[in-house]
């Protein structure tokens, strides 16, 4: 059966992880290739990177970033951040990531969704939004607004017409991270998490508030997603202790949620490959 | 030497990255000459099927593909949407795909959430020496809204199930296609990489 999944997250400035609260005070954390190496053989599921400098200084994508993480990571891979053109997400896959998330600039320009899905298909464009409950009124039914540029900006945008116009336009995974829980450890904000997964039908990824082994439970559960990202739960300098995927794994199996077991690996019987093994010709 | 084949739709370069590390001598090709050369042949493949074969077309791959796998029988491995096209039809956007392996690609339903996005359990169903690494179940990357129904069972190689059972690796005599990518499946992607490299298809 298809399991949920364990997405790290980093954000990137020239080349290093740096990790921030709710959007602020960030500190450097380790070089992205290194940081994603580890987490690679830790048996993460997947990774994401955002460039998160990219956009705000009007410069491309760090793609020299990218190459290096994709050379050493053997498991999906999506990159955000600078992205404004389908030319650049062309750049950014052929740099080996498989996906792309678009985030500010899909809420001023939607049909960037459109374009990468035609382009390259549904599968490799993640609509990420940044939302923060402001209550219900005329205009936000869901009482949740859609924010961008680092979480500065209202949007008027309520947050679940837009995941369904994402939806709508190609996107094939959407990003709920909540503004109020961010780098908080306080757990997802399951309710939003859980009205995105309702409206609509793409895999849903939990995102913003991830502090226990148990808010990453509640997120692939009451939440209703298909995907946690859990960030500073991994690596943060600020937490007293990391958890790794396993102490995870094992969790989210002891509450019944299906994942990817830690630790299966291919039989060495019958000459498997090893890293150091060359071709015989 | 493994031809990568690189077209625009395609994530060739994550192909490259996994046998690099492999240690795998390999090439991205782009052209009839960089395919004629090749010892064995990938096709990757990302988005849709109709975007690949106007790529491949594009690119004037298609008839010496053709010469290489069906004539020459080299060893053919296809990753995704590199699979989906080996079939004769796909029901994304009804389109007439390369006819290598007898049946047609076909949606999942739409009560299902679409694509189907994850690591799902992937169970042999015969030994096979590409896939004989692959535990039963092993867990594998997908990302696909459709699914492979070959003609002929002997083609099917091992199953996965979303709501209902699908084939997710195909084998017919020098070619072998898995729906999931086995260059982003960890440990036994990687493994399964390396079990084509040392592949000699008898045919």
């Amino acid at each position: 059966m298809l399991t949920k999944r364990l997405i790290a997250c980093f954000d990137v400035v020239r080349g290093r992880v740096t990790k921030a609260q709710q959007f602020q005070d960030n500190i450097d954390v380790a070089a992205a290739e290194e940081l994603a190496t580890r987490l690679y053989d830790d048996q993460i599921d997947e990774i994401v990177f955002y460039d998160i400098t990219a956009s705000a200084e009007r410069r491309k994508i760090d793609l020299e970033t990218v190459r290096r993480v994709a050379r050493h990571v053997f498991v999906p891979f999506t990159v955000g951040g600078g992205i404004r053109s389908v030319d650049d997400m062309f750049d950014v896959l052929k740099a080996g990531a498989e996906k792309i998330s678009v985030d500010s600039m899909a809420v001023r320009d939607p049909s960037i969704i459109q374009q990468g899905a035609a382009a390259f298909g549904r599968q490799c464009i993640v609509l990420s939004t940044q939302v923060q409950a402001v209550g219900r009124r005329p205009g936000l039914p869901s009482g949740y607004e859609v924010f961008i540029d680092g979480a500065r900006k209202a949007t008027g945008l309520d947050a679940l017409d837009w995941v369904r116009r994402g939806e709508d336009l190609g996107a094939g995974e959407v990003v709920v991270n909540s503004i109020d829980r961010d780098g908080t450890a306080s757990g997802y904000d399951l309710e939003i998490t859980a009205a995105v997964a309702d409206a609509v039908n793409l895999p849903v990824i939990a995102s913003g508030g991830a502090g226990t082994v148990d808010h990453v439970v509640a997120g692939l559960t009451a939440g209703g997603a298909q995907a946690a990202i859990i960030s500073s739960i991994l690596y943060s300098p600020r937490f007293d202790r990391n958890v790794g995927v396993e102490e995870l794994k094992v969790g989210l199996t002891a509450a019944g949620v299906a994942v990817r077991p830690y630790g299966a690996a291919p039989s060495r019987a019958g000459g498997a490959a090893s890293t150091s093994e060359r071709p015989s010709d | 030497m493994i031809g990568v084949i690189d077209y625009r739709a395609g994530n060739a370069p994550s192909v490259g990255y996994a046998l690099a590390h492999l240690g795998l001598e390999h090439r991205l090709v782009r052209d009839a000459p960089g395919v004629r050369t090749a010892d064995q042949l990938v096709l990757p493949g990302v988005g849709a099927a109709g975007a690949t074969l106007d790529s491949l077309y594009e690119a004037d791959l298609v008839d010496v593909l053709t010469e290489r796998v069906l004539g020459d029988r080299v060893p053919f491995l296809g990753i995704c949407i590199g699979l989906q096209v080996l079939f004769e039809r796909s029901d994304e956007g009804d389109v007439e795909c390369l006819g290598w392996v007898p049946g047609v690609v076909r949606r999942f339903p739409s009560s299902l959430r679409v694509p189907q996005i994850g690591w799902n359990t992937v169970r042999p169903t015969r030994a096979h020496p590409v896939t004989d690494g692959l535990v039963d179940p092993a867990h594998c990357y997908f990302v696909n809204s459709y699914y492979c129904e070959p003609a002929e069972p002997d083609d099917v190689l091992a199953v996965t199930e979303y709501s209902t059972a699908f084939c997710s690796v195909v084998a017919r005599q020098n070619i072998v296609a898995t729906q999931f990518h086995a260059e982003k499946s960890g440990p036994f992607g990687l493994d399964l990489l390396g079990r084509f490299a040392r592949w000699e298809p008898r045919c």
